[in-house]
């Protein structure tokens, strides 16, 4: 559709001139990869990782990243301006609804997580002896489901939250859960195991990324939680989701 | 044929009653002016107009179309300038502008509108750089990029400096010279006088008068006061014997003339016959500034 290529095509040159977003998205988990990657002690496998090096152990952690800032951080405050500020509102009024914009949104979150992803994995592989995920389905599954849950949780948010103030006030926090029960701001070996337990059931599911990559077959019962979140939060958000 | 007909609207916010009862016809072509004082009704009028509120009662239809049940054939054929919504901050006028007119299916040259607007020199200024009265005129050109038959603008010259008003109205005025109707809400007397057609005159959530221009203002104060020095001796009689004269009286030198109507051309076709010049010749009437305060009680805006 003419109207939806246009308005992704504006959203996209929107979201790259809001330097700061792309640059924590996308280029800072690269950075983190390449700078714990150079030390050689970090690419050495130990016993505290399961076997793994540190950066085997701690890339999906990163990933985290990307997925936090793309899913519950710009997402839904984003999309709270825009309704503040009538840009939603004023779509209505043209042949383009608002939900092409909300769309958009969509996709550029999709399309910076999947960027991400990728570039974490290709450089990791060439550069820092991270291996490719050993289950790639389990791996893409833990990946799509998680994401899901995440974007469904910054939907929410956005339908809750009237003003970018309120959206900023609930989103912050969210996203700082979401960082630290990822293992992010501390690794998670050094976490107690009660909140380890806890960020394996924590959107977007660390635990299930990190057996998908570096071991086997992600656990079941991760995935069906982050499923389960994805549908309650999404079906919350669509009911209360306001474009004005 | 009417191309807006707003039959006993109705439309209320919980308890509040934003409009009691409002009922208008805009004629295809026309300019129609709504006017009245701050939260008289008028946006939320308008916007149940471009569908945007669902009335609570009474009957909406546009171009023969229903704004909520056609709203998909409507919103290709209505441009829409509201009077509160801004754009992202990042957003290019030139961006704006065309991704506005990709989502109409025979849009005017975006490039055109730019330049007729006076942004020429913004095109490529994010939204956020831009004054008060330049994001006013990029508005009103989105709504106007759609080549619509209507455009309903909301508040059109607001926080408009004087030289861009002018230029805006000179704008709207060739947008109905192409056959564009236009619903415009406004607070300024001097834009309803010079553009609008007809005018509502809305407070409280009713309509409490709905005239031309001139026909409100003679409705509300029809005298008509005349002061002059004639420039030779003047028989009161042959002024006060004219049917639209209803008083002559005398200042000093000054002959003060109240009549109705045309009653600057009959006194002044007198002075002509009897080879008398008027100098200092002044017209008092009501302005429509007048007629609003008559009407509403409140002082309008500015
Ligand atoms: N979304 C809303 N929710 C609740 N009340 C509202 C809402 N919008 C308007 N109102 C109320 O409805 C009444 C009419 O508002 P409206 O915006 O239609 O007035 P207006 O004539 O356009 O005023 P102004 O000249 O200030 O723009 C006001 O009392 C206003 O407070
Ligand atoms: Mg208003």
């Amino acid at each position: 559709m003419h109207a939806f290529g246009q308005i992704l095509k504006i959203e996209t040159r929107l979201y790259l001139r809001d330097l700061a977003a792309p640059l924590i998205t996308i280029v800072l988990p690269l950075l983190l990869l390449t700078v714990f990657g150079m030390i050689p002690a970090l690419r050495e496998s130990n016993p505290d990782f399961g076997d793994r090096s540190f950066i085997q152990y701690f890339a999906p952690s990163l990933l985290v990243i990307t997925l936090a800032m793309a899913a519950v951080n710009i997402l839904p405050t984003v999309l709270a301006t825009y309704r503040e500020r009538g840009v939603l509102r004023r779509l209505a009024t043209t042949p383009a609804s608002p939900a092409a914009l909300l769309a958009a949104q969509l996709v550029i979150s999709l399309g910076t997580i999947l960027i991400s992803a990728v570039l974490l994995i290709v450089v990791g592989r060439l550069a820092f002896d991270v291996p490719l995920p050993r289950h790639p389905l389990g791996f893409a599954l833990a990946l799509v489901l998680g994401t899901a849950a995440l974007l469904a949780l910054g939907l929410l948010v956005a339908a809750v939250a009237p003003t970018n103030k309120s959206a900023q006030a609930i989103a912050v926090p969210l996203f700082m859960l979401v960082m630290f029960f990822g293992g992010v701001y501390l690794p998670r070996f050094m976490l107690p195991n009660f909140l380890v337990r806890i960020g394996d059931y924590t959107p977007p599911g660390v635990q299930a990324l990190l057996d998908a990559w570096t071991t086997d077959a992600p656990r079941p019962l991760h995935l069906a939680i982050m499923a389960v979140i994805a549908v309650l939060a999404g079906s919350a958000a669509a009911k209360l989701f306001r474009w004005e | 044929m009417p191309v807006i007909e707003v039959t006993n609207l109705h439309k209320r916010y919980g308890e509040t009653v934003a409009v009691d009862d409002v009922s208008f016809d805009v004629a295809a072509g026309e300019i129609f002016g709504v006017l009245g004082p701050n939260g008289a009704g008028k946006t939320t009028t308008v916007e149940c107009v471009a569908g945007l509120r669902v009335p609570d009662g009474g009957e909406v239809s546009v171009l023969g179309l229903d704004p909520r049940r056609d709203a998909t054939r409507l919103r290709q054929l209505v441009g829409v300038q509201l009077q509160e919504s801004q754009l992202p901050d990042r957003l290019r006028v030139a961006e704006a502008l065309e991704m506005y007119a990709s989502f109409y299916r025979d849009p005017t040259d975006p490039a055109r509108l730019i330049d007729e607007l006076g942004l020429g020199e913004k095109r490529n200024t994010p939204y956020q750089k831009l004054s008060g009265g330049q994001k006013q005129r990029l508005s009103i050109a989105l709504a106007l990029v759609g080549n619509p038959k209507i455009a309903i603008l909301d508040e059109l010259t607001t926080g408009l400096d004087p030289q861009a008003r002018r230029d805006t109205w000179g704008l709207i005025e060739r947008v109905r010279e192409r056959g564009v109707t236009i619903l415009l809400v406004t607070h300024f007397m001097e834009e309803a006088e010079r553009l609008c057609d007809r005018l509502a005159v809305i407070d409280k959530g009713r309509v409490v008068a709905l005239d031309s221009p001139t026909g409100l203002v003679s409705a509300v104060a029809p005298e008509q006061r005349i002061r002059f020095r004639p420039s030779a001796p003047l028989d009161d009689r042959l002024l006060a014997d004219l049917p639209q004269v209803s008083a002559v009286t005398r200042s000093g030198t000054q002959v003060v003339v109240t009549g109705t109507g045309d009653v600057l051309h009959a006194v002044t076709s007198v002075l002509a016959r009897n080879q008398i010049i008027a100098a200092d010749l002044r017209l008092e009437q009501a302005t429509l500034d007048d007629a609003f305060v008559e009407l509403t009680g409140h002082r309008p805006a500015e």
